[in-house]
């Protein structure tokens, strides 16, 4: 479960482990008659912490992606050993916590399953879609190109076999959430300009050595629990990017973990949480938020030792 | 007389053979299983996190929350089975140790199985919320391994004696 997340994460995004992933394992382990418990909780965990792989796992990623300089390939090779280590370090406090939800083992026989064939044209579009994404980085063009393509092939398809429908298409490419985050954005951009980088300048260090690319870590985490991850990337970038791509790596690891420090992630998703659904229910927060403190700090150290360790051997 | 017995994935095989052969013949079973609503919320949480990518109708939590309805139904339509005995079932939804606390209000007797580490005699062969009815139940309890229980030589020597107190201070 630990490496279909994370791998479903890194290539499909955190938005694909959560829509998609999430209902898929919580019926798996229903079917199977295991406990959904400990696999739930695994599956918004690693949402986050298996997004800091390629630019595309997960959209603050490709936000920094430009600012960084760097390119598909080399984000990736920089961020294979962090992403590694910190899903590792998940993987163990959650054997510990969960000792015995995991220890009981199914009673009964499990349900039988529906069988469908897999996807292959679609599984073959992904792939051939990631190795564009490393043929545009080497030709230098924007990865974005390969995304296009590969969307296309899909929609194309799907259109031809009467699978959807314009509507359905135009709706997917989510036009309200591309200009939400562009104005957020442009908000962002003229808070900076009116005093926030000198107000957060004096806290974010601009060397990269090990303790500075922690401390930095560290602030963005905490920025993305109280801002929300999208808005935490947009501030500290500008404030990062001098100090190379070692620096701008270690706000993607502090913003892409850190919102398994809280059970929404932040203050700004609780309100949106209250805008979207009316819920009459409120989780309990005590054992989602003392996972996340158990797990999040010691992955987000982790992750960033890795990342300096692959700084100084790949070369910032 | 009413018995409860509290189903749960995985272990309630053991639960319901436990109170079948317990049970007085008379008995009004009661098959109870309570789903925690918090795993639903969990993925509310997740999807939230988006800040609004996709759809509120992909929401994943109201997937899950469908699957935990139809999942405690089957659940319990399967112990019922297993069971053979003329029994009631009931589902609740809700914080679970006190759900089950408040179901056996008037019952005068909670079957449960263990649903913690049962690889060796204790400690934490019980969840919290195990502990919780035992520590809480108006009625007696009984509590059966959910397979063959582990050997006596699997119990966890016992933490050495805590240092003797200081004596008291003189008067």
């Amino acid at each position: 479960m630990f490496v279909a997340a994370s791998l479903v994460t890194a290539v499909f995004s955190l938005d694909a482990t959560v829509v998609l992933l999430t209902p898929v394992v919580f019926a798996t382990a229903a079917r199977l008659g295991v406990r959904a418990r400990p696999h739930m909780y695994a599956c918004t965990h690693l949402s986050n912490t298996g997004s800091l792989l390629l630019p595309v796992s997960n959209l603050t990623n490709l936000l920094a992606l430009s600012a960084s300089g760097l390119s598909f390939v080399r984000f990736a090779g920089l961020m294979a050993l962090p992403w590694t280590l910190a899903i590792a370090t998940e993987y163990l406090v959650f054997r510990r916590f969960f000792t015995g939800d995991l220890h009981t083992t199914a009673a009964a026989a499990p349900m039988a399953a529906e069988s469908a064939p897999p996807p292959w044209f679609a599984i073959a579009t992904v792939a051939v879609t990631l190795a564009g994404f490393i043929g545009a980085s080497a030709a230098g063009l924007n990865p974005a190109w390969a995304a296009a393509a590969g969307a296309l092939v899909l929609t194309v398809r799907a259109a031809l076999r009467k699978r959807t429908t314009l509507g359905t298409i135009i709706s997917a490419a989510d036009v309200p959430f591309l200009l939400f985050v562009l104005a957020l954005g442009v908000v962002v951009r003229a808070v900076i300009d009116n005093g926030l980088d000198a107000a957060l300048g004096r806290w974010i260090p601009h060397t990269t050595g090990l303790t500075e690319l922690v401390t930095l870590a560290a602030i963005a985490a905490a920025l993305a629990n109280v801002i929300n991850n999208l808005p935490a990337v947009l501030v500290l970038l500008p404030l990062t990017v001098a100090a190379g791509p070692g620096a701008v790596l270690a706000v993607l690891i502090g913003v892409n973990i850190g919102p398994n420090l809280t059970y929404t992630g932040s203050l700004a998703t609780m309100l949106w949480r209250r805008i979207i659904h009316q819920h009459d229910h409120t989780a309990g927060l005590a054992e989602f938020t003392l996972l996340g403190v158990l797990t999040a700090p010691a992955a987000l150290i982790v992750a960033v030792v890795a990342l300096w360790a692959s700084l100084h051997a790949l070369g910032g | 007389m009413t018995v409860i017995a509290w189903i749960l994935e995985a272990t309630w095989p053991a639960c319901v053979d436990a109170t079948r052969r317990h049970a007085p013949p008379d008995a009004d079973i009661v098959l109870l299983h309570v789903t925690d609503p918090d795993i639903a919320q969990v993925a509310h949480g997740a999807y939230a996190g988006l800040l609004g990518r996709g759809q509120p109708r992909r929401d994943p939590g109201i997937q899950v929350q469908d699957f935990a309805a139809a999942t405690a139904h089957k659940l319990l339509q399967d112990a019922a089975a297993r069971l053979a005995r003329r029994c009631t079932t009931v589902q609740r939804t809700g914080r679970v140790e006190t759900e089950v606390i408040a179901a056996a209000d008037g019952a005068e007797l909670i079957v449960l199985a263990r649903d913690g580490d049962c690889s060796h005699l204790g400690p934490h062969s019980l969840s919290h919320a195990s502990h919780y009815i035992v520590d809480h139940a108006p009625c007696p309890v009984l509590m059966v391994w959910p397979g063959t229980p582990p050997s006596i030589s699997t119990q966890r020597p016992p933490p050495p004696h805590p240092p003797h107190p200081p004596p008291p201070p003189p008067r």
